[in-house]
């Protein structure tokens, strides 16, 4: 039981490898299928933008209103700035618009690749002469990989605004104050993790999405199942990965 | 023993006549983590032959087609495909490959976000064929299957015996030099079935194409057997009572292994108690 669960986890492991390795190296032999990534920047990137600005809004606001008596005391409300805009932008910012677009798009993803699989649309494409790898799963990883820092961005600036909201209209914190405070504090090594984590991000949840899609089987069952398996592993993946980050960022600017 | 360690080395024969087979399988082998699905199976396909798979469901039929197309990877055997060694291409080297051939799978499989037009003129569209020419072209190839007003419609509005017209047209459209159909009339009505069926044999008499055409009726397969499709009537018309066309000739699996492969004449007369059975 053991040894089989084991050999199954390695194998997987042993084919995500090698797919994703096939999906990154199709970028550097033509055809690449730019209108394809276009169609995918916009569907995960405009298609997100909302939902993300919402998310940061109101995380941004729930992060002041909580801090408020925690901060308060130490006597520390002023720093109200510095702690909204150096949590949204290391962490709350990269991992839970990670998180969101895995919900969102990995799901698609597994479904949409999952039920071509399973109607032998992904055979037909292959023997019509088009690698699916290079025609769905590359446009998809690149569209992911460009869109998610923009949107971890907006989800940035919309936190900063609630965070201020909150900080302004309530605890009565100048508003030049806060901005400036949220913008002095943040030095290079957090803007670089700040964009780093987004780019890991959106490798992780595209590959993974696209990867239980393209080898589901068994139906309207089976592409329900890769698709929670889709979301559940890049959610997952992505903590993991946010802590690796994190650990490295820490020894690496201490 | 594993059940393939027996077989003798894979290697498609020469042929005696100096024309190479468009399809050779030698003594291949399939699993899938289990036993056999597939095993030691070898047959050939020559130009411009039809080989009528029969077999009971769930026998590998479908298999077979894919490991054709190198779409499956054999454990064990050689598969020649238009005079290249399948089992030693990368899956880069398979892609042209593959779009010199046909397939008309089981369920169709048309790409449901498409239209008609961009299904059938998909391989023109990905070779970036001008649109004039694109229209064309799928214009001849759906006339063919006499479908032409679907042209600007969706898979979604097309009934199951027109989506696998569809699906016959987008596998000839570049008149490849294989075809492969999986069951075609499979889950259709008889009527419906016998027009696809008319469809096979208008490709195999107008193009004369090689193909494999599995099926589980053998109702389909003895039809194309003994019919042939007539260009000046437009339809298809029986041959004369005795004669069969000599170039269609059947190949049957059972439990993974080849039991039959021969002519429909040798086909009636076989004493082997399953294909008896399978007949009646």
């Amino acid at each position: 039981m053991i040894e089989s669960t084991l050999k199954s986890v390695v194998w997987s492991v042993q084919e995500y490898t090698i797919y994703t390795w096939r999906a990154v190296l199709c970028l550097f032999s033509p055809p690449v299928y730019w209108t394809d990534t276009l169609v995918q920047a916009d569907t995960i990137g405009a298609g997100s933008a909302l939902i993300v600005a919402l998310t940061g809004f109101f995380l941004g606001a729930v992060l002041a209103l909580e801090s408020d008596s925690l901060l308060a005391g130490f006597g520390a409300t002023g720093y109200m700035g510095r702690f909204v805009g150096m949590t949204l932008l290391i962490e709350l910012g990269p991992v839970l618009t990670g998180i969101i677009v895995a919900g969102r798009n990995a799901s698609t993803m597994a479904s949409e690749l999952g039920s071509m699989v399973v109607t032998e649309q992904v055979d037909a494409m292959s023997s019509l002469g088009v690698d699916p790898v290079r025609k769905l799963v590359t446009p998809r990883l690149v569209a992911t990989m460009v869109t998610l820092p923009l949107l971890t961005l907006v989800a940035d600036a919309f936190g900063l605004v609630g965070g201020g909201w909150i900080s302004i209209v309530r605890l009565n914190i100048p508003w030049h104050k806060y901005l400036t405070d949220a913008y002095a504090t943040a030095g290079w090594p957090d803007v670089i993790e700040g964009l780093i984590k987004p780019v890991v991000f959106a490798f992780i949840l595209a590959s993974d999405g696209c990867f239980y899609g393209m080898r589901t089987t068994g139906g309207a069952e089976g592409v329900s199942r890769s698709t929670i398996q889709a979301v559940v592993t890049s959610s997952v993946l992505i903590l993991f990965a946010d802590f690796l980050i994190s650990r490295i960022m820490i020894q690496l600017f201490p | 023993m594993s059940d393939a360690s027996f077989l003798s080395p894979a290697r498609c024969p020469e042929p005696s006549d100096g024309t190479p087979p468009v399809v050779c399988f030698s003594n291949v082998y399939i699993s899938f983590l289990g036993p056999a699905v597939l095993a030691d199976l070898s047959f050939t396909v020559a130009p411009q032959e039809t080989r009528i798979l029969l077999g009971p469901a769930g026998v590998g039929k479908s298999v077979l087609l894919k490991l054709a197309m190198g779409l499956l990877r054999p454990s064990h055997g050689s598969i020649r495909l238009l005079g290249n060694e399948v089992t030693a291409m990368t899956e880069e080297e398979l892609f042209p490959l593959r779009a010199r051939t046909g397939m008309v799978f089981q369920e169709s499989a048309l790409f449901d976000s498409l239209s008609v037009r961009d299904n059938v003129a998909y391989q023109l569209i990905q070779a970036r064929v001008p649109d004039e020419e694109i229209d064309q072209r799928v214009r001849e190839a759906l006339r063919f299957v006499e479908l032409e007003r679907t042209f600007d419609m969706f898979p979604g509005d097309l009934s199951g015996g027109m989506k696998r017209r569809v699906a016959i047209a987008r596998a000839l459209i570049r008149q490849p030099e294989l075809i492969l159909y999986d069951s075609p009339t499979g889950g259709l009505d008889p009527v419906t079935s016998t027009t696809i069926i008319e469809l096979v044999m208008k490709q195999r008499d107008v193009y004369r194409t090689p193909s494999i055409m599995v099926t589980h009726r053998v109702q389909d397969a003895f039809m194309l057997c003994t019919h042939r499709f007539d260009t000046g009537v437009g339809h298809m018309v029986p041959l004369p009572k005795g004669e069969t066309d000599p170039n269609t000739t059947f190949l049957m699996l059972d439990q993974g292994r080849m039991i039959f492969d021969g002519s429909l004449h040798e086909l009636l007369h076989t004493e082997d108690p399953f294909v008896r059975e399978f007949l009646e």
